[in-house]
């Protein structure tokens, strides 16, 4: 039986004839969170992505999506999820409200599309054909499609590629949305600012291995978020890890006797983590390759 | 789930896209022009040119309306087929559709359906020029039109899984008119729609015979033209039969094929 988690992956592998894709890759996502999947690129978001789709076929390994195996799934299991694709054309010739009510009727318990069109900001666009909208506009429209059939798990491919900086913003705001009214999210993303803002468990993959899975918060261990305090004087530049930033600032003051010059105290963005947890794993890579292990 | 609504009918979603399908492909200009008018528009070129050359007894227009009719049906399923669903796999709509709880079936059903649909209308409109617009003489007798909807039902038919089978050949979306036009307009020269076939070379017309649109626009030519005029088809007949025949084959290899290779994704897409 479905227990609470939409995703339950142990031991995953795929190959391709030229190289391991994903290399054992275990993954639980909760129902009603938010998950964000990181890694970069050719390190197996997609292909894993793809499996739990139902787009390709694991080699290896447990996968289970809403209590089924996507490999074996039916209509039925397609009606419950929803799928945002990272590239897609839409029949071009038809308008946003044709096309929002064409898809709803593929499954047997549709939201309104009138609600959907006007929960994607796309009202003013409902007699417009998809080639006429801007980019993010098409991806809200790509996003409308996605979730018109109600589904109790979205997929969400690298969804804000190539948006300006406000359209991120509001597309964000849908996503929260649709998080509040219970659906559960798979999110692949480049950006850390956006895993970090929507997604309540982030996992980084990186080489076919999940090399960590967290909160926002907790990622990269305790270490990683500590605060660093930086300043100069005649020698220099200094900085210093410390769980105490207040203390320091203070005995910075003390010694100085007033302003600290190029005071600066700050924790390391999710990014600046994502990417020691990146660099730690290729150094390990790296030194295995020239220990003559790989 | 509580929910127990059940998934809407394979029928109804196939109709859904049937109507989706009819109407894409009545907004795109370049389908519109090139598979639906095509036809037309070579016909009206044809009797402006010829006039009134005499074709064995009968004028150009006469002459040339079964060969369009044919062209048209071949065009509206064949050409309009595998264009459009080779563009539609490169460009992930197929692959978006396959993550919908749509039934395969209903896909199939929409492209046959709009095949029906627009060969119908252009069909339709073929006729009322020939005959309101260009005098042709337009057949009445039953027989004559029960032969030309067993020849329509397997022209479209079987056009139309070949169609889907050889939307897999080109590489690309944008590589899909330029390597299926050609073969269409090569097969309709080859076929006798713009000349008259019994004057094509014996080799020509040998290459074309393995294929169906030769046998579509004879039988075309055995309803629309005046009795008697099979002496002047190179075998003296208008060989039903055989076209018959070689129709059908057509139609079991194109829908062995079609299900064979169809993909919802693309090549490259592992």
């Amino acid at each position: 039986m479905e227990n609470d988690n939409a995703v339950r992956v142990r031991g995953l592998v795929k190959r391709y004839p030229d190289k391991v894709a994903v290399n054992g890759v275990d993954l639980d996502i909760h129902r009603g969170e938010v998950f964000a999947l990181l890694g970069p690129n050719g390190a197996g978001k997609t292909t894993t992505t793809e499996i739990l789709e139902g787009y390709r076929r694991a080699d290896e390994g447990e996968v289970s999506v809403l209590g089924t195996d996507p490999a074996h799934a039916d209509r039925l299991w397609r009606s419950r999820i929803g799928i945002v694709l990272q590239t897609s054309r839409d029949e071009a010739e038809s308008t946003v409200a044709e096309l929002v009510s064409h898809y709803a009727g593929y499954y047997p318990n549709p939201r309104d599309p009138d609600e959907v069109i006007a929960a994607v900001g796309l009202e003013e666009k409902r007699k417009t054909r998809p080639r006429k909208l801007s980019g993010g506009q098409r991806r809200r429209l790509d996003v409308a499609l996605g979730v018109v059939g109600n589904p109790e798990l979205l997929f969400l491919d690298e969804p804000t590629t190539g948006f300006d900086p406000e359209a991120r913003r509001q597309f964000w705001t849908l996503i929260e949305n649709l998080r509040t009214s219970g659906t559960t999210i798979l999110l692949t993303t480049h950006y850390l600012d956006e895993a970090e803002h929507l997604a309540d468990r982030v996992g980084v993959i990186d080489d076919g291995r999940m090399i960590e899975i967290g909160t926002p918060e907790t990622l990269g261990g305790r270490g990683a978020r500590t605060a660093r305090v930086s300043w100069s004087d005649a020698d220099g530049q200094h900085e210093l890890r410390t769980d105490k930033p207040t203390a320091e600032v203070a005995a910075l003051m003390a010694r100085f006797g007033g302003e600290v010059p190029e005071l600066e105290v700050r924790r390391p963005s999710l990014e600046d983590i994502y990417l020691e947890l990146i660099g730690k794993a290729n150094d390990a890579k790296s030194v295995a390759i020239e220990a003559g292990a790989l | 789930m509580a929910d127990t609504k059940a998934l809407p009918s394979t029928l109804s979603v196939g109709l859904a896209r049937t109507k989706l399908e009819v109407r894409e492909f009545f907004r795109e200009r370049e389908a519109l022009i090139f598979t639906f008018f095509f036809p037309i528009i070579f016909l009206g070129i044809f009797s402006a040119v010829f006039g009134n050359t005499d074709f064995n007894g009968v004028n150009a227009a006469t002459y040339f309306t079964p060969g369009m009719i044919a062209s048209g049906i071949f065009l509206s399923s064949f050409q309009s087929l595998a264009i459009s669903i080779a563009l539609e796999r490169d460009e992930g709509l197929l692959k978006r559709l396959r993550g919908t709880p749509m039934p395969p079936q209903s896909y199939f059903i929409g492209k046959i359906g709009q095949v029906l649909v627009t060969s119908i209308a252009q069909f339709a409109l073929l006729l009322a020029i020939s005959g309101l617009v260009l005098g042709v003489d337009i057949p009445t007798e039953p027989s004559r039109w029960l032969n030309f909807v067993w020849i329509f039902i397997l022209g479209t038919a079987s056009g139309s899984v070949l169609g889907i089978a050889f939307s897999v050949v080109p590489k690309s979306g944008k590589a899909a008119s330029a390597v299926i036009t050609p073969v269409v307009l090569l097969l309709q020269f080859m076929s006798g729609v713009y000349f008259v076939y019994s004057s094509l070379p014996g080799w020509m017309r040998g290459v074309a015979s393995v294929f169906p649109l030769k046998w579509l626009a004879q039988g075309m030519r055995s309803v629309f033209l005046p009795a008697g005029f099979e002496v002047n088809e190179p075998g003296g007949s208008w060989q039903l039969g055989t076209g018959a025949i070689v129709l059908s084959v057509w139609l079991v290899v194109g829908l062995f094929l079609a299900q064979r290779v169809f993909r919802w994704t693309r090549r490259d897409a592992g």
